[in-house]
């Protein structure tokens, strides 16, 4: 995350202490894995995820949250495969210096935000309006896919990003391609399948009244944001759609500066979109009460 | 005491696995066993015949068939030894075949295995006592619950074969969901014009009595004296003094009440009559969209009723009817949207479920029959018509086949050509079932003759696109992708069980599948009747059906009734609990947990406090014999002595 996602993991950080959660690192933790892992052998992606849970577990912290999908998508199956599976717990558990006793749950950032702390509480920091901001929130793959594993919103039409950010004030539009695939990893071997797959999502986005994609997954953004001028130059379409994390519209909804929330560091330039922000005048609940006393009043 | 036993081969179904001639062998060494042999088929005629002149000959006085389920033979061979002067439960069935024979595959392991059900059977035969049946009367009225095709022709058939009929439709109309049907496949003829007169006939039929807008409240009672209450609910007009002229729906103000007829393809008055062939043709009112019911006034209704009809006061009413039979036809329910995501979960409006598009299709539809969209109004010209929308996925719970939607996508895809003649329509399907009569030249037609374009392969995703749907899909004929930009998409949206099934089941008490489908006594020979007697299934409620197979089964539910009532007096089953007056001490604890309220409480003349059981109610479960503390309540012809002989028989070997 601090190396190839230092946005998201700065906005996340920023965006998690206005709402009064104390993130701890867990100390010395290790790659889970990602894609190549899985890729070869299941026991040793199993182990790779499993040796961080086993330091959250001995930390007695009953949750792991990671902003990545990718990271949780492999905290979650070898969770859920250890917990299963016996065999295949005794396995992974030989190639660890400590067993994993399975008492970790694995969730996303954007699953503690929605659930765990709530609308209201993520409506509450709000300082700041953008109105010219639309968003088409952009779920990716797997953050909430398989839906036996990733056991959060729903698997063809999620909603939490969609709420999240209605409620930090911000229009959210109706947008179609939410699970689509952006190609992935295959931006390395391939790279015409994920100019075409992100086209497509670019296009829906802009059909769907967007000016602006918001994304939960450092793998979308890379694609969707730094390939876009890929897209452009292979596809001669001249797509210019910034590409945010929805932690860094959060940040900007609580008021905090674009550089605090490495929004400096998009490609497709966002600036002309978040000029329009400007403070509200009241906090929300001061506004909530003067509204409903308005209402009564007549 | 004198036992024959008789050890069945039923082909090679038992003799395959099980060695009956040595079952046969060890059997005849049981003490009290005077005869044992083995059978090819005992069932058969001559298998029967053997048995009788055996009891004859041998002069037995028990017997005992080893063979299948008694659930298949049991009464076969009970009335056997009835004809051969024994009483029909001085008789046992062992069952070797489901039990044994099929499940196991070492046949040394079978055999002896046989051998110990055999003694089983024998040391039970040899504990049973003569059970006598008493005779009750029966109430020759039937009631029907639901009326769509299958009840009203279930009513129409013991109503014209002179019994007094009562129907209880859930809806204000009959006419169920056949009503809503624009054309039948395959003969596009119109359903309402085919349905309307068997509504008129249920109308004006002087023995059948109907109660609409009314639901079964409770059932009491046992087969031949059931005593049903029905909850008339409230319509807040008075149905006798309606005419149905329409001028309250005309005059209403309140324009937005969800039209459950048309399947919300656009919204009604909050007073209605659901359609123009409506029976009874009356107006009610939904106090969920009621201005008077909201917000205290309005009253627009009553002032324009020609008849002073409407009563904003009126509450539900409860009426209750005595029956001596009923038959269950409470239909189907289809899938909510918001199940398929995938498809939109009901978010775009111009994706729209088989049942609405037959709405829109539909002359007295709320679009008098022309196509249009329902987001902008606009024709369509290209249509995608989605089957399996959620039937045969297992991801949305439902694995079975919804059994009618390939025909009717077949049917709606020719009238579309026939409305628009320069449409283009669509059909993704997994596979094409048209296995009635006529029904695959049907599908043939729609393709050949009126160019619906069928693609073969799912629909993964759909998705707007400007003002068009995108669906896309798999061609599996091709294996490509395929999106077609569609003006309109009809989903055939699986059928499932109807709402309310679950508890109506239980106030039957009859059972149902994992599905929600009511389960038939056998599926193959006792497709309508169910395991509680004198209640029988016709139609959809029983598992998906089209038109032709839900008047089939409502006219051989009517032929159950028919000839159950044709009776006076109807037998009891005489294997039902007794109570030891001497044993029981009164503590009643049977008396709650018997899930019949079969039985009561009763003073003995010396005062003392005991249960007792209205025999004609009892069932026979047992559930009390488990209850009771002091062994004082027994169930007949599963006494806890011949229960204990079995397991002795068992342990001693």
């Amino acid at each position: 995350m601090e190396g190839t996602a230092g946005p998201y993991d700065a906005s996340v950080r920023v965006v998690m202490k206005a709402l009064g959660a104390k993130l701890t690192d867990p100390p010395d933790w290790s790659c889970c894995g990602s894609t190549p892992a899985h890729a070869v052998d299941h026991t040793f992606a199993a182990a790779l995820a499993a040796r961080n849970l086993t330091i959250v577990e001995k930390m007695g912290c009953p949750t792991l949250t990671t902003p990545c999908p990718s990271c949780l998508s492999a905290f979650k199956k070898a969770h859920r495969r250890m917990a299963r599976n016996k065999v295949f717990a005794q396995e992974v558990n030989s190639l660890l210096d400590a067993p994993y006793n399975c008492t970790v749950t694995a969730k996303s950032i954007l699953q503690v935000i929605y659930e765990d702390m709530g609308l209201d509480e993520v409506a509450r920091p709000v300082t700041t309006e953008i109105p010219d901001l639309k968003v088409a929130p952009y779920y990716g793959c797997i953050l909430n896919r398989p839906p036996e594993v990733a056991g959060f919103d729903d698997p063809e039409n999620p909603i939490s990003m969609d709420r999240v950010l209605e409620a930090v004030g911000v229009k959210v539009v109706d947008f179609a391609f939410k699970v689509e695939c952006c190609g992935a990893a295959f931006g390395v071997p391939k790279k015409e399948t994920v100019t075409f797959l992100t086209a497509k999502v670019l296009e829906m986005a802009l059909d769907a009244g967007a000016n602006c994609i918001a994304v939960a997954c450092p793998l979308c953004q890379q694609n969707l944001d730094l390939r876009q001028a890929q897209v452009n130059s292979g596809r001669g379409s001249t797509f210019d759609i910034p590409v945010l994390y929805f932690s860094q519209i959060m940040g900007l909804a609580y008021g905090y500066s674009p550089q605090e929330l490495g929004i400096d560091k998009c490609i497709v330039r966002p600036e002309r979109l978040i000029r329009s922000r400007a403070p509200i005048a009241q906090a929300p609940e001061e506004r909530k009460t003067a509204e409903k006393k308005a209402a009564q009043g007549e | 005491m004198r036992v024959g036993v008789f050890i069945c081969h039923c082909g090679n179904n038992i003799a395959g696995t099980v060695d009956v001639a040595r079952v046969a062998e060890e059997t005849r060494k049981i003490p009290g066993v005077v005869y044992a042999t083995d059978y090819m088929y005992t069932c058969s005629e001559p298998g029967q015949d053997e048995i009788k002149e055996t009891i004859k000959r041998e002069g037995l006085n028990r017997v005992v068939v080893a063979a299948c389920s008694p659930r298949m033979h049991e009464l076969t061979f009970r009335r056997t030894v009835e004809k051969a002067g024994l009483n029909r439960y001085f008789f046992e069935m062992a069952n070797i075949r489901e039990h044994i024979s099929w499940v196991g595959e070492n046949k040394e392991a079978n055999t002896n295995k046989a051998i110990e059900a055999v003694r089983m059977a024998v040391m039970k035969v040899m504990q049973d006592k003569a059970l006598f049946s008493s005779s009750f009367k029966v109430n020759k009225r039937v009631l029907v619950i639901g009326g769509g095709v299958a009840g009203m022709q279930a009513a129409l058939d013991c109503a014209d074969g002179g019994l007094e009929t009562v129907i209880v439709e859930k809806s204000p109309s009959v006419g169920g969901m056949m009503a809503r049907l624009d054309k039948t496949f395959p003969t596009i003829d119109c359903s309402i014009c085919i349905l309307g007169p068997k509504m008129v006939d249920v109308a004006q039929h002087d023995l059948i009595t109907l109660h609409a807008y009314s639901e079964i409240e409770d059932i009491k009672g046992y087969v031949g004296n059931y005593q049903v209450k029905v909850r008339k609910k409230a319509t807040y007009v008075d149905w006798s003094k309606c005419t149905g002229c329409g001028e309250c729906m005309t005059k209403c103000p309140g324009k937005n009440a969800y039209d459950h007829f048309n399947f919300g393809v656009a919204p009604t008055k909050a007073i209605n009559i659901p359609f123009p062939q409506a029976i009874p043709k009356k107006a009610k009112i939904d106090p969920q969209f009621c201005r008077q019911f909201l917000k205290g006034k309005c009253g627009v209704c009553a002032k324009v009723c020609p008849t002073k009809a409407i009563n904003y006061e009126m509450q539900d009413e409860i009426v209750t009817e005595d029956v001596g039979a009923i038959v269950v036809a409470s239909g189907y329910g289809l899938i909510d949207q918001g199940l398929l995501p995938e498809y939109g979960g009901g978010r775009y409006p111009d994706v729209i479920t088989g049942i609405q598009y037959e709405r829109i299709l539909n002359a007295s539809g709320p679009t008098s029959g022309h196509i249009e969209r329902p987001s902008d109004h606009t024709e369509p010209k290209t249509i995608v018509f989605v089957s399996c929308a959620g039937s045969r996925d297992k991801s949305v719970g439902i694995p079975y086949c919804s059994n009618f939607c390939c025909m009717y996508i077949a049917k709606q895809a020719i009238l579309t050509k026939d409305h628009i003649p320069d449409s283009q329509s669509y059909v993704f399907y997994m596979d094409i079932r048209s296995t009635g009569k006529g029904y695959d030249e049907f599908t043939r037609r729609a393709q050949e003759e009126y160019g619906a374009r069928y693609v073969r392969g799912r629909v993964s995703r759909i998705f707007p696109k400007g003002k068009k749907m995108v669906v896309r899909g798999a061609d599996t004929l091709l294996g490509t992708q395929v999106e077609i930009e569609a003006d309109l998409v009809v989903l055939a949206t699986a059928v499932t069980a109807s709402p309310g099934a679950a508890q109506l089941a239980e106030k039957l008490h009859i059972s149902y599948d994992t599905d929600g489908f009511y389960v038939e006594s056998h599926p193959k020979l006792r497709p309508v009747e169910t395991n509680t007697a004198g209640v029988y299934l016709a139609g959809a409620a029983q598992g998906p059906k089209d038109i032709p197979a839900s008047v089939g089964q409502g006219s051989a539910a009517a032929a159950k009734v028919l000839s159950l009532l044709s009776k006076e007096m109807l037998e009891s089953d005489p294997a039902v609990a007794r109570v030891n007056t001497n044993a029981c001490v009164g503590c009643l604890k049977c008396v709650k947990t018997c899930p019949f309220q079969a039985i009561k409480e009763e003073e003995l003349r010396g005062g003392k406090t005991v249960a007792s059981v209205i025999e004609t109610v009892c069932a026979g479960c047992g559930v009390c014999t488990s209850t009771c503390p002091c062994g004082a309540i027994q169930l007949q012809h599963f006494t806890d002595n011949q229960l204990l002989a079995e397991v002795n028989a068992l342990c001693q070997m």
